[in-house]
């Protein structure tokens, strides 16, 4: 057995255990800053880490736990997003009424359940790395206590993610049965097709495609989102999805047979046309900023399932690569929705009016962002869909290519709707906005990084390649 | 006649079947929270079943069980402390009056 495959989660572990502590031994309860940046440290010397782990090839535990550049690639989205998160919410916590500093040491649980999920190679570690994850998501969608908006979200996906658990868990259960072992490449050689099979299939589909909120197990994430704190909203809309994606990748190329099997890569297909098409056309009629970016999440997946489509490296990369920078614009457009609600007290597309002259950095960042998420060359996104697309028009399939670039193109048009209001509309006040370090921070990291790999994509390409070819 | 392991697995999946059914038909969260711990039991009972019959000589199964057992306390646990802080906001568990977030 070898430990030394398990550093990057026992480093997290310890960071979310050693915060909870310090939590208990701060005399002031309330004073949480110093929290804040304890965690942001712990977490960034936790991602240097991960640059040493590349190359290595192993399992672990029985082959309970695999550790390949795949998974590294995984646990740095999930700290990238993680430290994105706790930066843009350090000032957010001053509003929460109670338990300020515990926030914190959440949110590194539930980085350290993501991390699980990547790394693992049998149902039952993905089982507890999902929980650890989703339990954790329960409480911080609620952490705003006395907030009625808080605690309906909270409880809308504590009974919604409870069910979806129990589904994919009667999957997982029906696959232990056909094959007798829970280790995911071993499956590989022992199923073949079987009405058990079929059901086992559709079941997992739907638990993952809970988790990355794919049509028509969408329902859940625009009240969710919606009701949510807005770094969380952020926190599940990237790294949640990406976590449901890491698993999904790995179990289903690595662990279902295509010959012989169930062809799940048809029903994926339609999953990718239908998510493409709804997230886009339902998004457009939107008026709350959180409940378009939702919407926008769901087409987004859409996009990442056509990476799965073509169920091969050049596919996954670029899952990869569009999930990070999905990672990095979906955080600056939150951060911008961080301040605007704390200063403004606003949700409402409308209430956007005239930010540019009040605020002209987050107005750049928020149009910037979201021309991204839009796939508007030279932005990073287009980059992304380009990786996305060109890996299934490689296999002869034209029509995912085609829908995703005609939903692009819907998807501008409220993408656009929310710039017109920034810069057309004139303010109802002419107050400069007050933007807090920590957030001028992040929308400048995801404004610099959208554009930066944009223009230069071959740094981030190569690593995704290398991650992605570990799988195959 | 001897049971085998069908029988297990239509008791499983009967009562995978009737926990979706509460999930689906009740409206007080609580009694959907219970449905829920019926469809995580039909797991288990899958689970064991499995162990006993095709994989027997191995424990995994009955660890996989154990696990979602211990994962389903937890959860249970979160669940029923956020249904404590609707009730204190709204006065009810039902469902149907969680109705301010909607499209």
């Amino acid at each position: 057995m070898n430990m030394s495959l398990l550093s990057t989660e026992i480093l997290t572990a310890v960071l979310a255990c050693g915060l909870l502590i310090l939590c208990l031994l701060s005399p002031n309860k309330e004073k949480h800053r110093g929290i804040g940046y304890a965690t942001l440290f712990g977490l960034l010397a936790i991602l240097v880490t991960t640059f040493f782990q590349y190359g290595i090839n192993e399992t672990t535990f029985h082959e309970l736990w695999i550790h390949d550049d795949y998974s590294v690639f995984m646990k740095e989205l999930f700290l990238v997003a993680a430290i994105l998160v706790t930066l843009s919410s350090i000032d957010f916590v001053d509003t929460l009424p109670r338990f300020r500093s515990e926030y914190y040491s959440l949110i590194v649980f539930a980085a350290l359940g993501m991390m699980v999920m990547a790394s693992a190679n049998d149902l039952v570690t993905i089982y507890v790395g999902m929980e650890l994850m989703t339990i954790t998501f329960f409480v911080l969608v609620a952490y705003v206590l006395g907030n009625g908006r808080s605690s309906e979200a909270g409880v809308k996906y504590l009974l919604l993610g409870a069910a979806s658990s129990a589904v994919l868990l009667f999957g997982m259960s029906l696959l232990y049965g056909l094959t007798g072992t829970t280790v995911i490449p071993e499956m590989m050689a022992k199923l073949h097709w079987s009405p058990a099979l079929v059901i086992a299939v559709v079941t997992l589909i739907a638990g993952f495609g809970f988790k990355i909120s794919a049509v028509p197990f969408h329902m859940w994430s625009p009240d969710i989102y919606e009701g949510a704190p807005t770094p969380i909203t952020g926190y599940l809309a990237v790294a949640s999805k990406a976590a449901g994606f890491a698993v999904l990748v790995r179990v289903f190329i690595d662990g279902l047979p295509l010959q012989n099997g169930v062809d799940w890569l048809t029903v994926m297909s339609v999953l990718a046309g239908i998510t493409m098409v709804i997230g886009n056309v339902v998004a457009i009629p939107q008026t709350n900023i959180k409940r378009m970016l939702a919407y926008s999440s769901v087409a987004q997946a859409g996009y990442l399932l056509v990476g799965l489509m073509s169920a091969d490296a050049a596919g996954v990369k670029g899952i990869l690569f569009y999930a990070m920078l999905y990672v990095v614009a979906n955080m600056g457009a939150f951060a911008v929705a961080i301040v605007v609600a704390k200063e403004l007290g606003t949700e409402e597309i409308p209430d956007y009016a005239g930010l540019a002259i009040r605020q002209p950095l987050l107005a750049s960042v928020m149009t910037i962002s979201l021309l991204s998420l839009a796939g508007i060359p030279p932005l990073a996104g287009f980059v992304g869909k380009l990786y996305l697309f060109s890996a299934i028009m490689d296999k002869g399939v034209l029509w995912p290519a085609f829908v995703g670039f005609v939903m692009s193109m819907v998807s501008v048009y409220y993408y656009l709707n929310v710039a017109l209001y920034m810069w057309r509309d004139e303010p109802k006040d002419n107050r400069p906005i007050h933007v807090p370090g920590a957030i001028k921070f992040t929308v400048l990291f995801a404004m610099v990084a959208t554009v930066f790999f944009g223009i230069y994509p071959g740094p981030l390409a190569e690593v995704a390649t290398m991650a992605a070819k570990s799988l195959f | 006649m001897t049971i085998g392991l069908t029988h297990f697995l239509l008791l499983g999946t009967a009562l995978f079947c009737l926990g979706l059914y509460g999930l689906l038909s009740k409206r007080n969260a609580i009694a959907i929270l219970m449905g829920i711990e019926l469809m995580l039991n039909a797991v288990n009972i899958n689970l064991i079943a499995f162990n006993k019959y095709v994989a027997a000589g191995s424990y995994t199964g009955q660890v996989f069980s154990v696990f979602v057992i211990v994962v389903a306390a937890a959860e249970v646990a979160v669940g029923l402390a956020l249904v404590l802080a609707i009730y204190k906001d709204r006065l009810s568990t039902n469902v149907d009056d969680l109705d301010w977030l909607k499209w």
